[in-house]
C-alpha cells in the first residue's frame, strides 16, 4: 500500500511539476514583448551569459576538433580515404558534436549559474520585494535572461563549429600533413547549407530554448534554502544534459532520418 | 553608465563574432558559395537506369563541373527516369546531339553524368531533351552477362 501511495505521489508531484514548468514558460513568452522595448536588460544578459561563454566555447571547441582529426585521420587511413577527413570533422562539428556539446557547455556553465541567481533571489526574497513594489519578477528578471540565453546559445554554437574545423585543420594539414586543397573542396562539396548547417544551427536554436527553460524554472522553483538552490542547481545540470541528448536525437531522425 | 556602454561593445563584438562564425560555415565549410547556379537552365534527360545518381549529384563536361541534378522523376508511361538538369548559365553553347552518360567517380565513388559534345550547330536551350543518353553500369549485371556469355562460349 505505502509502495503504491509513494508511486501516486511522485506521479502527481511530476504532473504538478511539468503544469507549473507549462505556465511558467507561458509567461515567459508572454514578457518577451515588453522586454523588447528594454532591449539594455537582455543586452547585459547576453554579456554574463554569452559573452563570459566564449572562451570556454574557444578551448574546447579547438580540443575537440583536433581531437577528431587525430582520430578520424587514423581510421580513414587504413582505407586510403585520409582526403575525407575535412568531410568527416566537418559534418560531425556542424550536424552533431557543435551543437550538443556547446549545449552541454552551456548547461554547465550558464545554465547553473541562472538557477543560483534566481534561486539566491528568490531565497533572500528579493522576487516578493519586487512584487510587493508591483514590478513583475517575470518580466524584469526572468524574461531578459531567456531571451538572452535563447539567442546566445546558436552564436556559441557556430563558434564552436567553426573553431573546430579550424582545429582540425591544423591537425591534418599541420601535424599529419592531409593535402590541403583537397581537406576544403572535399568539405565544400559534401556540407550543403541547408541541410547540415542550418539544420545545426536550428538544433542549438531548440537547445537554447530548453537549457534556458530549464534553468530559469528550476531557479524559480527551487525551495528557497541553501540546500534547496544547491539541489535546483543539480537539476539544472541533469535535466538540462537528458533534454539536450533525448531531443538531440528526436531531432536528428526528423532531420536525417531519410537521408 | 561607463560599465554598460563596455558591456554594450563587447556584446556587440561577441554578436559579430558568431555572424562571423556562421559566415565562415557558410562560405568556407558549404557549398553556399557555389550556388551561383540558381538562373541556370534545365535539361531532360532519359535513362534506362540511374544506378545510384542523386538529386545534387555533379554534372560535368570533360571533367569540368558544369551543373547538377536538380530532379529526378520515374516516365510511368516508359519506365524510364528522366533525369532534369541545372546547367550553368555560362555553358549555354552545348549542341543539341550531345550525349549523356552516368558514371562512377572511382570504383566505389558517387555517380555523377559525364556529358559528351556533338557536333551541331544549334544549341539546346531551357526545357531541350537529350536524346542520346547511356544508362548506368550495374555491376551485377555486367557479371551476370559475362558469365552467361562465358557459360554460351563452352557449349
Amino acid at each position: 500500500m505505502g509502495t503504491i501511495q509513494r508511486l501516486g505521489q511522485w506521479a502527481i508531484g511530476t504532473s504538478e511539476r511539468l503544469g507549473r514548468g507549462y505556465l511558467f514558460l507561458m509567461a515567459i513568452l508572454a514578457g518577451i514583448p515588453g522586454s523588447l522595448f528594454r532591449f539594455s536588460l537582455v543586452i547585459q544578459q547576453i554579456y554574463s551569459v554569452g559573452v563570459l561563454s566564449v572562451l570556454l566555447i574557444l578551448i574546447s571547441g579547438l580540443f575537440v576538433g583536433m581531437v577528431l582529426g587525430l582520430q578520424g585521420y587514423n581510421t580513414l587511413v587504413d582505407f586510403g580515404a585520409e582526403e575525407s577527413l575535412g568531410v568527416m570533422v566537418s559534418l560531425s562539428l556542424v550536424r552533431e558534436l557543435g551543437p550538443v556539446v556547446s549545449a552541454l557547455l552551456f548547461a554547465g556553465r550558464a545554465g547553473s549559474a541562472l538557477t543560483a541567481e534566481i534561486g539566491l533571489m528568490k531565497s533572500t526574497e528579493q522576487l516578493s520585494g519586487m512584487e510587493m513594489m508591483a514590478v513583475d519578477p517575470i518580466r524584469r528578471v526572468i524574461t531578459p535572461r531567456f531571451l538572452a540565453g535563447f539567442i546566445s546559445l546558436p552564436f556559441l554554437a557556430a563558434i564552436f563549429s567553426a573553431v573546430g574545423i579550424l582545429g582540425g585543420y591544423l591537425v591534418g594539414y599541420g601535424l599529419l600533413g592531409v593535402d590541403d586543397g583537397a581537406f576544403w573542396t572535399q568539405m565544400q562539396t559534401k556540407t550543403d547549407w541547408y541541410d547540415d548547417i542550418l539544420n545545426g544551427v536550428i538544433k542549438s536554436i531548440v537547445f537554447g530554448f530548453v537549457v534556458t527553460w530549464i534553468a530559469l524554472f528550476e531557479g524559480h522553483d527551487a525551495i528557497p534554502t541553501s540546500e534547496g538552490v544547491g539541489r535546483a542547481t543539480t537539476r539544472t545540470v541533469v535535466h538540462s544534459a537528458f533534454a539536450i541528448l533525448g531531443l538531440d536525437f528526436v531531432l536528428t531522425a526528423l532531420m536525417f532520418g531519410d537521408v | 553608465m561607463r560599465q554598460k556602454k563596455s558591456t554594450e561593445v563587447t556584446v556587440g563584438l561577441f554578436v559579430l563574432l558568431g555572424m562571423g562564425a556562421l559566415f565562415f560555415l557558410a562560405m568556407k565549410v558549404s557549398n553556399l558559395s557555389a550556388f551561383n547556379d540558381e538562373q541556370g537552365y534545365r535539361v531532360t534527360a532519359e535513362f534506362e537506369n540511374i544506378g545510384g545518381l542523386k538529386a545534387r549529384s555533379p554534372v560535368t563536361l570533360a571533367g569540368v563541373r558544369i551543373g547538377r541534378v536538380e530532379r529526378i522523376e520515374l516516365d510511368p508511361e516508359t519506365y524510364n527516369a528522366n533525369v532534369v538538369l541545372n546547367l550553368y548559365a555560362s555553358f549555354d553553347t552545348l549542341p543539341t546531339d550531345t550525349a549523356a552518360s552516368i558514371y562512377t567517380a572511382g570504383l566505389l565513388g558517387e555517380q555523377y553524368i559525364g556529358l559528351e559534345a556533338g557536333a551541331e550547330e544549334e544549341f539546346l536551350k531551357d526545357g531541350d531533351v537529350i536524346e542520346l543518353t547511356q544508362p548506368a553500369l550495374v555491376l551485377e549485371q555486367v557479371i551476370g552477362q559475362f558469365l552467361f556469355s562465358k557459360a554460351e562460349g563452352d557449349e
